[in-house]
């Protein structure tokens, strides 16, 4: 079993009720994240990636949301079938997660130190003093100097850097297998930007650990993940390797959005940008998603929903007309 | 936003030239004032406070009595330290329990919302829709006159204003981001609520909790000089002022003394909460 995916996702579908029934917001969402793996969730505000992620720890946010097909598993465990109190073991003891914003998502009247050991206590039941102990020994693994005298700190006397590195201590307090970290460097700035992306390689290579890494900056995918998962309209558009992703994307949105980056138009060009506007939730077009923002769609991307194929090994795209890997160079 | 907090750095830094958070200092100074004389009223007292000397009744200030001695020849500042005593504990006692239980209902009603947000907040509705001292006198006629009566009413009654403090705390932090963040870790409900958002929540309480301090310390006077709190011949400065009415004209040491301890204890738990609240804020 251990060769098998730590996390796999099977046609996770999130929807949210509206008068008329539910609309999914997240639509058969598929992909497998193996052990020491990182994975890259890309896609524009509102494609879904940070949904997708809330419903893989089961914490989606409001009452109208829910997660309404698919299945998650973790290991052996079939998330989607626990109960609350199962879930809770598993949030933070399994999978780990760490936020955009570092100094709004600690505890601004707590110690860092205790609330990586609050942690360490409710999941192992350590003893205090033990929990302390560990608290400092995870401090000093993410790298933080003079880790037993910073235990003692509050958030607001930590740096930016030395917040998101504490909130990775916290989120990694139990160990967990798998870390989603949610747009964890946008906040900072780009040198602390670049230990912190160094620090979470490292902490995948020391412990094994998996990573989910929700961006929309492709520069940070391809600096550290290991696959990308392109995400548009709440389904995925394109999902492989990230050589062949970054290489030779298939998708037109892929396409679009690695033109996009400031490091591929020539110097003194205007940046390339994608037409038009992502769609919403309550506005989804017919057919492919993307066709309305897309050169390549023809008459049946209009009425028919692309199948997601395979395109190359361990490389798929949903899209009638993908692009070759030799149309690339042409451009 | 930098202007702002420019001049706010600044008014800051004049507060310390008066020698850091006046208010607080002076407030804390007060209080603590008179919690050490309560606790060394026996050792300090000249006298016994409710020992009666025939031969010494009505006595103005002088030598062997500083604050002079009533109708009953007690001696009033022996009567003023003991009473320290009992007026500090009823400010404690009489904050303390309705702070604990409209801290617990405030942060459920705001966490849990919905129908029992709606039916807490109806109770505090009915509560409200009394006057406050009627409705004390009401319980306490109920319950019998004395202290154990006074606590009980005043944490029935008084609660209410901290539910309404805390529950709009919670109501904004459940929110916040890092008690998403402690979802995510698996903590459970009422971990995230006792000890995540009542700790951020209850700082504004703790502040509200030094001035209804003055509220209660007067109301637990108020209840004795009816008559229905603490019961003679134990010294209480309502009490005091109470007993000393009638010889206002003529022996005015009675009321003054015990009446200027009551003002003095007030503006302390005044101070400290003004300052409190600056210290806090600033520390935000």
């Amino acid at each position: 079993m251990s060769a098998g995916p730590v996390l796999s996702v099977r046609d996770l579908t999130v929807s949210v009720a509206r008068d008329e029934g539910w609309r999914p917001i997240v639509d058969g969402v598929s992909f497998d994240l193996q052990a020491g793996q990182i994975l890259g969730l890309v896609g524009e505000s509102g494609s879904g990636k940070s949904m997708t992620c809330r419903a893989l720890m089961r914490l989606l946010p409001g009452a109208r949301l829910a997660i309404t097909g698919g299945s998650i598993r973790l290991g052996e465990e079939e998330l989607t079938a626990l109960d609350e109190a199962a879930m809770r073991k598993v949030r933070g003891g399994q999978i780990g997660m760490i936020f955009q914003n570092p100094s709004s998502h600690l505890d601004p009247v707590m110690t860092i130190g205790a609330q990586i050991a609050e942690t360490i206590r409710f999941h192992q039941g350590a003893s205090r003093r033990e929990a302390m102990r560990q608290a400092i020994e995870v401090l000093r693994q993410v790298g933080i100097p003079d880790p037993t005298a910073r235990a003692g700190s509050y958030p607001h006397e930590f740096s930016g850097g030395m917040r998101q590195r504490a909130m990775i201590a916290v989120a990694l307090a139990c160990q967990p297998k798998v870390l989603i970290a949610d747009e964890p460097t946008t906040a900072l700035d780009v040198t602390v930007q670049a230990q912190i992306l160094r620090l979470l390689l490292d902490l995948r290579d020391s412990k094994g650990l998996s990573i989910i890494f929700i961006t929309h900056d492709l520069g940070v995918v391809s600096q550290t993940c290991d696959s990308i998962a392109v995400m548009y309209g709440g389904r995925l558009a394109e999902l492989g390797p990230k050589r062949d992703i970054i290489r030779a994307a298939r998708h037109p949105y892929t396409a679009g959005l690695i033109r996009c980056q400031p490091g591929a138009a020539a110097t003194g060009t205007y940046l390339e940008t994608i037409p038009g506007q992502p769609p919403t939730v309550d506005a989804m077009p017919s057919g492919c998603r993307f066709h309305p923002r897309c050169p390549r769609a023809g008459e049946t991307c209009r009425e028919h929903q692309p199948a997601f194929i395979s395109v190359d090994l361990g490389h798929r795209a949903a899209c009638h007309f993908p692009e070759g890997p030799g149309q690339e160079a042409a451009r | 936003m930098l202007l702002v907090r420019s001049s706010h750095a600044r008014f800051g830094w004049r507060l310390r030239l008066l020698g850091g958070n006046a208010a607080l200092t002076i407030g804390a100074l007060i209080v603590l004032g008179w919690l050490v004389v309560a606790l060394t009223a026996p050792l300090i007292a000249p006298y016994d406070p409710i020992f009666q000397d025939a031969t010494a009744r009505l006595q103005s200030p002088g030598w062997l009595h500083p604050f002079g001695t009533d109708n009953f020849g007690r001696d009033v500042f022996a009567r003023v330290l003991w009473g320290a005593r009992i007026d500090l504990q009823i400010s404690f006692l009489g904050v303390i329990f309705p702070f604990m239980i409209g801290a617990s209902v405030g942060a459920i009603a705001g966490y849990f919302g919905g129908v029992v947000d709606m039916l807490l907040m109806r109770i505090i509705d009915i509560v409200l829709a009394f006057p406050f001292l009627v409705l004390m006198l009401a319980i306490i006629a109920i319950l019998g006159p004395g202290l154990s009566s006074f606590y009980i009413a005043m944490a029935l009654v008084g609660w209410i204003s901290y539910a309404r403090l805390v529950r709009s705390q919670v109501l904004v932090l459940k929110h916040a981001d890092f008690a998403v963040a402690a979802r995510s870790l698996g903590f459970g409900h009422m971990r995230i609520m006792g000890r995540h958002l009542l700790p951020n929540a209850i700082l504004g309480s703790v502040v509200f909790s030094m001035s209804d301090a003055v509220l209660v310390l007067l109301n637990g006077a108020a209840i004795s000089y009816l008559g229905l709190g603490v019961q003679p011949p134990v010294a209480e400065w309502g009490i005091m002022v109470a007993e000393g009415q009638g010889f206002i004209t003529t022996a005015w040491w009675i009321t003054a003394f015990p009446g200027i301890a009551i003002v003095s204890l007030a503006m302390g738990f005044s101070f400290l909460a003004d300052g409190l609240g600056e210290w806090l804020g600033v520390r935000e």
